[in-house]
């Protein structure tokens, strides 16, 4: 006999999917604004050269963009305790999303800075712009204007990425799913609306990060 | 209780290893052909053949690696067939490699002037017969660097696949950290090996890229 699809099991439990969902933008929304703003300081430290400090940031860059994230993630939840640190499981989470985000956004941000013209700071000093406003206005939003598609790419592919969370028992939306699914055996059909639900997270924050883009990077760079 | 020596952690995790490497090459050869297959669906002057390459790639770009494998491994059970650990996790990560390696090799063979489709369309080739004597040829040139770039994506993809019970690196790591209650050197050799894996690709790519640059 073929297989029945039945989503009415899922469906019933749509409170637990969008719980875990909004826990999972959460994750993300703390992550993404912490991640970056470790990218910005790596960047900087990167592009001025600034020692020791840059040669840490290039380890620390090539260490995680070298290992898996649920590596990480591992590392970080049963690897601390045993070096005495007590951490939960939400907090591992942030902690690895903010670690692997920051590595990434270092070289993203980096590229930006390093792609703003040498003349671009000397017409800032002419224009008796002090260093604070030169290095906002001059350096900082354009560069973050320059890289902002490539950065809002990876603050999905880590939202996306959180999915492996579930297995440190932080209870985002794939947590929510194994749930459910260990409860109506409907396995397929749960994961498929789940699937679907982090496919509508990747549009609605892709469409949020550019309006941020529109709003206030790219605007005030101008 | 058994003892576990370092070395034997060790050793355990370097057949663990080789699992990641069959597992990264079968899905990078068999995503690299399907993605061809994508590829050439995508520039396809077709509006149906470009519009299902496109969905194709948007919903392998937009979901988690983790959700697909869910869907592969218990969707293809659902249709009678019996499928291993290896199996699904083999198939999922081939077509996420293709989704994305057709997206790539989309930008490269974009990047080729249009003159030189409208040239070689005036010597009388056939569309495919342009794209494989005129297009492919320029465009690998400039393919090859961001290609191997995503190959660390995907050695990095198959320690998800940990998850469905396939018993490559991470799992080993999983189950030698419970075994000798040593999690921090356990997952440190794990990361250690990936990072054995993949730095080498990184540095190529990288390396492959300036190349391609101080040529151009």
């Amino acid at each position: 006999m073929a297989y029945q699809f039945d989503f009415l099991p899922v469906v019933q439990n749509t409170d637990l999917l969008l719980r875990g969902a909004l826990f999972t933008l959460e994750l993300t929304a703390i992550g993404a604004v912490l991640g970056v703003s470790l990218g910005i300081v790596g960047a900087l430290v990167r592009a001025w050269n600034i020692r020791p400090f840059s040669t840490i940031f290039g380890v620390y860059v090539e260490l995680i963009r070298n290992t898996p994230f649920l590596v990480q993630l591992f590392f970080i939840f049963f690897g601390l305790p045993s070096l005495g640190v007590q951490i939960s499981e939400w907090q591992a989470a942030v902690l690895a999303m903010v670690i692997n985000l920051g590595a990434y956004s270092t070289e993203i941000i980096r590229a930006g800075i390093q792609a703003i013209p040498r003349g671009q700071l000397e017409a800032a000093a002419a224009l008796a712009m002090n260093r604070f406003e030169a290095f906002r206005h001059v350096v900082l939003l354009p560069a973050l204007g320059k890289v902002w598609p490539a950065l809002s790419s990876q603050i999905i592919i880590v939202m996306l990425g959180s999915a492996v969370c579930s297995q440190i028992a932080a209870e985002e939306l794939s947590f929510a799913a194994n749930f459910i699914q260990s409860r109506n055996f409907r396995a397929f059909e749960t994961y498929a609306l789940t699937t679907l639900l982090y496919l509508c997270m990747a549009l609605l924050i892709r469409q949020l990060l550019n309006w941020i883009g529109r709003r206030y990077i790219a605007r005030s760079s101008q | 209780m058994s003892d576990f020596t370092f070395w034997d952690v060790v050793r355990n995790l370097l057949t663990g290893l080789q699992w990641t490497l069959a597992l990264s090459l079968v899905a990078f050869i068999g995503g690299g052909l399907i993605g061809l297959l994508v590829m050439v669906m995508r520039i396809s002057k077709k509006s149906l053949p470009r519009n299902i390459a496109r969905t194709y790639i948007e919903l392998f770009q937009g979901t988690p690696l983790l959700m697909q494998l869910f869907l592969v491994f218990f969707g293809v059970a659902l249709a009678g067939v019996d499928i291993s650990p290896w199996m699904a996790a083999a198939l999922a990560l081939t077509l996420f490699t293709s989704a994305y390696l057709a997206e790539i090799w989309r930008g490269c063979v974009d990047s080729i002037p249009n003159g030189q489709w409208e040239a070689s369309s005036s010597l009388a080739l056939n569309p495919l017969e342009q794209l494989r004597y005129v297009i492919l040829p320029q465009a690998l040139r400039i393919a090859v660097a961001p290609t191997v770039g995503f190959s660390v994506q995907v050695v990095k993809g198959t320690a998800v696949t940990s998850i469905i019970g396939f018993t490559e690196l991470t799992k080993t790591g999983g189950m030698l950290a419970n075994a000798t209650f040593e999690p921090f050197m356990v997952y440190g050799l794990v990361a250690l090996g990936y990072f054995l894996l993949c730095y080498p690709l990184s540095l190529s790519a990288r390396y492959l890229e300036r190349r391609l640059h101080a040529s151009a």
